[in-house]
């Protein structure tokens, strides 16, 4: 599939952003049961949501840039029951819409104590709210994976893997993000978040090696023979019907050389996993907020390339009846 | 249920493509608006297509066949396209089986053209909408039309007949005759679409015939006790032998 620059900043920017929410709602949660110091609501809890939202209102930007009719979007949200990506156009402003109310009540200290457990363990609204906006968080996950992985046709992203990959690198983004967040704004969570990253970044890179490695022997359902229904080993195709091209040879085809297409799936296999766990241990040993927002920076540069061999490496089965692209 | 669909002979094809260009000039000026063109006169043009006829090379030279292989939407009967499709301008309809998109409702987000899995949308590069085959819906049903010319354009343009257009779901129509008896198939079963198009294969064009079936063995007129056959190389007379 041809990689479409905006859907590539549209699921790295969201899973980023939903990372981060799921960072300072976890640490909220071990504060509540003082497994961890305790934070400021507003430049804290208020602020990271504040950049979470930044990170997914950009993500929601970029996404217009898909539709050739951006100014009909508001449609989108109608075939919810058969469409995910109808799903996803509501979950994506349903959790905005969520992690601006958590981060609202933080900012303004709107936050009512709700129940008391024992040992003095106070649960808020925050926390609440926090929950909900969880629960949507991981719906939003769910439902930009399953985008890819319901179209059975294109066999490379038909997997379960799809979405545990979306989930897991947008996780481990986002935890990376508020280690550095942590480190300039936050007190005593550095090196809880900074562990997090490392075990959510190991993890995607279990997760997405596996998914490299069930592509390389994928068997393609069709073939030519069964596109075009005539049985013979050796057929070959001499006009294509167009003479320079048409929707059909740049949609379905990423067009880089096979030189530039190996080299980026080796680069960003290098540049996600081991850098920044490399440049992450670094900053724990120094304990430099620089070198934390260098390790974000990093991953999320190398995360385009990853999206962008996710798209590249699908090959639509209409591809067969193009064969000299 | 009625099911409308083409079937189209690959026998017959001899890849004119005459039915593109009709095509192009019944739907350009269609109810979804025009199918543009980019550079239609200069290096590199390209444009919008409803259909579009290919070529392939089947064998090894010099024993190779041609065949040409004409290829638009398939109105397929389980179509992939319009269960993903986010806002519901990709329909199919009930009364008839054409799948058909909703040209004000279309956003242009290319999901649809994802899930087919024969690429037979196409998104329009001026109107950013997505475009496909019709069966020419605003002319099969033109009642100020003569009857006869109630058809997609591509089939009334075929100089060979090739295409057919009928309800395939009809087991009298003249499709669903011409699928039974010519064995006519559908693209990628694997996918489950079900595609409502057929194609009829090639077919072999020789027979074998054995030397004693050019002569005849016996004598049909022995009952009539007329004289038998005489042999190949005797000389034929009338008169002397029946034959």
């Amino acid at each position: 599939m041809h990689p479409a620059f905006s859907v590539i900043f549209l699921t790295t920017l969201i899973g980023a952003g939903q990372g981060l929410f799921l960072a300072l709602y976890t640490g909220q949660l071990y504060s509540v049961f003082k497994l961890l110091p305790e934070q400021d609501s507003v430049h804290f809890y208020a602020l990271g949501s504040f950049i979470a939202l930044l990170l997914l209102m950009a993500g929601l930007v970029s996404s217009f840039f898909h539709l050739g009719r951006p100014e009909r979007a508001w449609r989108s949200a109608a075939r919810w029951r058969t469409s995910w990506l109808s799903r996803e156009v509501i979950a994506l402003p349903a959790f905005m819409g969520a992690v601006a109310i958590w981060g609202l009540i933080h900012y303004l200290g709107w936050n009512p104590v709700l129940v008391t457990l024992g040992r003095g363990t106070q649960i808020d609204l925050s926390l609440l709210v926090g929950g909900v906006t969880t629960l949507l968080c991981f719906t939003l996950f769910l439902f930009t994976g399953m985008i890819y992985a319901c179209i059975k046709m294109l066999q490379e992203w038909a997997t379960p893997l799809t979405t545990i990959n979306y989930t897991l690198l947008g996780g481990a983004s986002g935890f990376i993000l508020a280690t550095a967040f942590a480190a300039i704004h936050g007190a005593g969570m550095v090196n809880f978040f900074a562990g997090w990253s490392i075990i959510l970044t190991l993890l995607a890179f279990a997760t997405r090696s596996a998914s490299l490695l069930r592509n390389a022997r994928l068997r393609h359902k069709s073939t030519l023979e069964t596109a075009i229904g005539i049985r013979h080993a050796k057929i070959e195709q001499k006009a294509q019907g167009a003479m320079a091209g048409s929707f059909n040879t740049r949609e379905y085809f990423h067009g880089a050389s096979k030189r530039k297409y190996k080299s980026i799936k080796w680069l960003f296999l290098v540049l996600v996993f081991p850098l920044p766990l490399l440049i992450l241990s670094l900053g724990l040993g120094t304990q430099s907020a620089a070198l934390f927002v260098l390790a974000f920076l990093v991953q999320y540069v190398s995360l385009l390339l990853e999206r962008w061999f996710f798209f590249a490496q699908a090959n639509h089965p209409q591809n067969l009846y193009y064969q000299t692209v | 249920m009625t099911q409308l669909a083409l079937v189209i002979d690959l026998n017959v094809c001899v890849g004119c493509h005459a039915c593109v260009t009709s095509c192009k000039e019944w739907n350009t000026s269609g109810t979804a608006g025009y199918m543009s063109d980019m550079n239609p006169f200069s290096k590199d043009p390209t444009g919008t297509f409803f259909n579009r006829v290919q070529t392939f090379e089947v064998g090894q030279f010099p024993n190779t066949e041609t065949v040409h292989f004409p290829k638009s939407c398939l109105h397929c009967e389980d179509p992939p396209c319009v269960p993903v499709c986010p806002t519901g301008a990709s329909y199919k309809r009930e009364s008839d089986g054409i799948v058909l998109v909703d040209s004000e409702k279309c956003i242009g987000c290319n999901y649809c053209s994802w899930a087919c899995p024969y690429g037979a949308r196409e998104l329009d590069a001026e109107q950013k909408i997505m475009k496909k085959c019709t069966l020419c819906v605003d002319r099969i049903y033109d009642e100020s039309l003569p009857e006869k010319e109630r058809k997609p354009a591509c089939v009334l343009a075929c100089p060979t007949s090739a295409r057919l257009f009928g309800d395939v779901n009809d087991p009298e129509s003249e499709v669903s005759h011409a699928i039974r008896d010519s064995g006519g198939y559908q693209l990628m079963p694997e996918w489950g679409t079900r595609p409502a198009n057929h194609y009829l294969p090639r077919r072999k064009m020789s027979i074998t015939i054995h030397e004693d079936e050019l002569v005849r063995a016996d004598n049909p007129l022995k009952k009539e006790r007329k004289l038998p056959m005489p042999d190949a190389d005797d000389p034929t007379l009338d008169e002397t032998t029946s034959w």
